[in-house]
């Protein structure tokens, strides 16, 4: 029951925002996350903004896999 | 659950297994003959040395305007593209209406304007009708049938035996838009202005293809149910296998996000204006360069192949390079946040 | 994704690299459990099985809350239902799920007012649409969702809605893992955590797993990568002989979880003794409404006359030692045959993200390859 969607917060009115999700947008609650800030990448759950996405982290895991490919590439060739 | 048991549930108008129940317990064997016996969206038939193909539908939806389309429009594309996929050259149609007391006149008008454009595109003619009034609260407002008539193109035959191992599937373009479209906007999504449904008639289109490639063994319009319960139906009726590579089922990104948002899975949503076509392999090329001339199929892409095992049963090689089942839905799709 | 998406190519070669890994790295017949409904279908989805060594057993434990849901909790909601003035809003994942008579799809199709909400606050403005109405909105869920009925909950106290009330049942997820643990005969090597859940909790309250117990443990994402990247952030911990609490899903998930979360929890709910389907009562592993908001409990503004028991499971029904790792579902007499997606017998199979359900779904089991 723990389906979470990562959106790009995108206004901010008090405790609601407007998020999107690939040009989709809907509202949400920050009741459970009031310090996102408009441009955060946010976890969305039931309606609520549930964690902020970081994008660093994010970033690093992509870095992972560039690794894994150079690592492949090189096994290929040898 | 008795309860359950004793009344017509939604699932039973959802495409899947309830569908299949209800069609072999109650319809099939009350209508038994053997052009119904096909099974397949429209009866072939031969009348007086001609060869027709004959079919029928109702359409509900509901809201019956959505982007993209409305109830009128979808009545006439449904039925001239059941008709396309037996491989017939769609003629006449009728239409029937079911009319709730208090409907605004404006709004049938609406309506019967759209089913005037398109069958006006679709090169078919609506020839016959009948409308019933029903008092308010007996029905949802507007609820349409249509029946037609087409001419079964030479040289074509259209049907799940003559598919074998070793062809490949092919869809005329992306997954689920027309789903989204019609139930984005009851749960409070602000969908961008690309979900639109893609419904079209699909009958010139299908023409072309099988007058170039006559030998084209197998097509289905993926609507209730989708993707998944079209190849099954199909994977059960030859006890041949289906594999596709998940790489290659295309999904537009908004449509994959309220799938994502809402839980649906795109392979088993609705679509109102694509094909699936099975066809032999040496043909692929071909076949795609001849849909991609069309708007409805430029997209058009190979997504799998047929295969003997797994037998009866249709697979999904992942993105990761796994596989997986992809079952037979099992009753309409409840947005839900698991 | 605040990152660029990586190609199909990018995905089978990291898969393919990870999934060797894995392989050096299993020395021994292994079991992982994840205890997340969504990783439960995650790994479905993804078809990870097929890349891992035949020592190494993907199992699953207690992690689809609809599942655990009791059948007593069901048949409180049907027979709400069944109240005239009452409207059920639910999330769709219950509404099939049958109680011990009726389903509220059930009670639907025989009249009853039930609507699919997507979120708690949806419910919350139903109550407001519908004064006449005495909006009962079924909150259940682990800890990624009881902070979000929670916080309804707070919503519609500050608005003053007199019809707005909950049914509330929402557990806890540690305390699950612990009583697997403690003595119900699972062998589990190591946990792969549900991430959702400890973008909420953190990391801590799950330390004791490898403390007390010596089971390492690492979160996940939901990614197929995501899921083989933790499985062998999890064998090279047991390779290192050091238990220790992992976290492959940092870019959501931080040490901390979402301390603003956690005190709507505690502000609104206190933990209780609960009952899960098909496993029995487990202390502490629930949550109930606090005397500060009992006015919007369902169970204690309209309590339910007490009904006679209800049947515990199904004869032959193995739920219980599925949702403890012990069985797989394929080992169950009814799987597949009296249980099945369309009518099922046992807790597993009542939502999508039971393990049986899973398993059914996807093939294992009944796969003709």
């Amino acid at each position: 029951m723990c389906v979470a969607v990562p959106a790009m917060m995108v206004e901010r009115e008090d405790f609601m925002a407007t998020v999107d999700i690939d040009g989709v947008r809907r509202q949400v609650s920050l009741m459970l996350l009031p310090e996102a800030r408009v441009g955060d990448y946010v976890l969305i759950h039931a309606g609520f903004a549930i964690q902020t996405i970081d994008e660093e982290e994010a970033l690093q895991t992509l870095q992972l896999f560039k690794e894994l490919e150079a690592y492949a590439d090189t096994e290929a060739d040898g | 659950m008795n309860n359950a048991e004793q009344r017509i549930l939604m699932a039973h108008g959802s495409g899947g297994k309830l569908s299949g129940e209800l069609f072999q317990q109650v319809f099939f064997p009350a209508f038994a003959n053997p052009a119904l016996a096909e099974v397949h969206d429209g009866a072939r038939l031969t009348v007086a040395g001609g060869q027709l193909a004959f079919a029928t539908d109702s359409y509900v939806v509901k809201p019956r305007f959505f982007p993209g389309g409305d109830i009128g429009k979808l009545a006439v594309c449904g039925t001239v593209n059941d008709l396309a996929m037996t491989g017939a050259e769609p003629l006449y149609l009728s239409a029937g209406f079911i009319l709730e007391e208090g409907l605004a006149m404006a709004e049938l008008r609406n309506v019967v304007e759209s089913m005037r454009q398109a069958a006006a595109a679709a090169g078919v003619q609506i020839v016959t009708g009948d409308t019933k009034v029903v008092e308010k609260g007996a029905a949802d407002g507007l609820y349409i049938n249509t029946a037609g008539i087409g001419r079964l193109l030479p040289a074509v035959d259209i049907r799940a035996g003559r598919v074998r191992s070793g062809q490949m599937v092919i869809l005329s373009g992306s997954l689920g838009d027309h789903g989204i479209a019609v139930m984005g906007e009851r749960h409070g999504l602000t969908l961008p202005d690309t979900v639109i449904s893609d419904c079209a008639p699909l009958n010139h289109m299908v023409r072309e293809l099988l007058t170039e490639v006559p030998t084209v063994s197998w097509l289905r319009d993926p609507t209730r149910g989708g993707l998944a319960a079209a190849l099954n139906e199909l994977a059960v009726q030859t006890g041949l296998g289906i594999m596709l590579e998940e790489s290659e089922l295309p999904v537009n990104p908004a449509v994959a996000a309220v799938c994502d948002i809402l839980g649906f899975d795109p392979l088993y949503l609705a679509n109102e204006g694509k094909l699936i076509a099975i066809v032999e392999n040496k043909d692929t090329e071909k076949v795609l360069a001849i849909l991609h001339r069309h708007p409805e199929g430029v997209a058009s892409r190979a997504i799998g192949r047929v295969a003997e095992r797994p037998a009866a049963q249709v697979g999904i090689r992942t993105l990761v390079g796994g596989v997986r089942l992809l079952d037979m839905p099992t009753g309409d799709p409840l947005p839900r946040i698991c | 994704m605040p990152t660029r998406k990586l190609t199909v190519d990018e995905i089978r070669r990291a898969a393919e690299h990870l999934a060797r890994d894995i392989e050096r790295l299993v020395r021994r017949p292994l079991r992982l459990m994840e205890v997340c409904g969504t990783h439960t279908v995650a790994i479905f989805r993804s078809g990870i099985r097929e890349l891992l060594p035949p020592e190494l057993e993907l199992v699953s434990g207690p992690g689809c809350p609809v599942c655990v849901t009791p059948a007593e909790y069901i048949d409180q909601a049907v027979r709400y239902s069944r109240q005239p003035d009452v409207l059920i809003a639910s999330f769709g994942d219950m509404l099939r799920v049958p109680g011990s008579f009726s389903s509220l799809l059930a009670e639907k199709a025989a009249g009853a007012d039930v609507r699919v909400v997507y979120s708690p606050l949806d419910a919350v403005q139903l109550a407001g649409e519908y004064p006449g109405k005495t909006v009962i909105f079924l909150a259940v869920g682990f800890e990624t969702t009881a902070p979000a009925a929670a916080a309804a909950i707070v919503t519609a106290e500050r608005a003053g809605l007199p019809n707005f009330l909950t049914l509330s049942a929402p557990k806890l997820v540690p305390p699950a893992l612990k009583h697997l643990l403690d003595g119900s005969g699972t062998q589990v090597d190591g946990f792969l955590l549900p991430g959702h859940v400890c973008a909420v909790t953190g990391l801590e309250p799950f330390g004791f797993l490898a403390v007390e117990y010596g089971v390492p443990a690492v979160v996940a994402g939901f990614e197929g990568l995501d899921i083989l990247q933790a499985i062998r952030a999890l064998l090279e911990n047991l390779a290192a002989g050091s238990p220790e609490i992992g976290n492959q899903y940092g870019r959501v998930v931080r040490a901390a979880g979402n301390p603003e979360a956690c005190h709507i929890l505690e502000e609104v709910y206190e933990p209780v003794d609960s009952r899960w389907r098909g496993i029995g009562d487990i202390p502490v592993s629930g949550l109930k409404v606090r005397e500060s908001y009992r006015r919007l409990d369902a169970a204690a503004v309209r309590p339910l006359p007490a009904i006679a028991g209800t049947k515990a499971a199904a004869d032959g029904c193995r739920c219980g030692q599925v949702l403890q790792g012990l069985i797989r579902p394929a080992q169950c007499p009814l799987f597949g045959r009296q249980c099945t997606p369309e009518r099922p017998v046992g807790a597993c199979m009542v939502s999508g993200e039971g393990t049986c359900a899973a398993w059914y779904k996807y093939g294992a089991g009944r796969w003709q390859q």
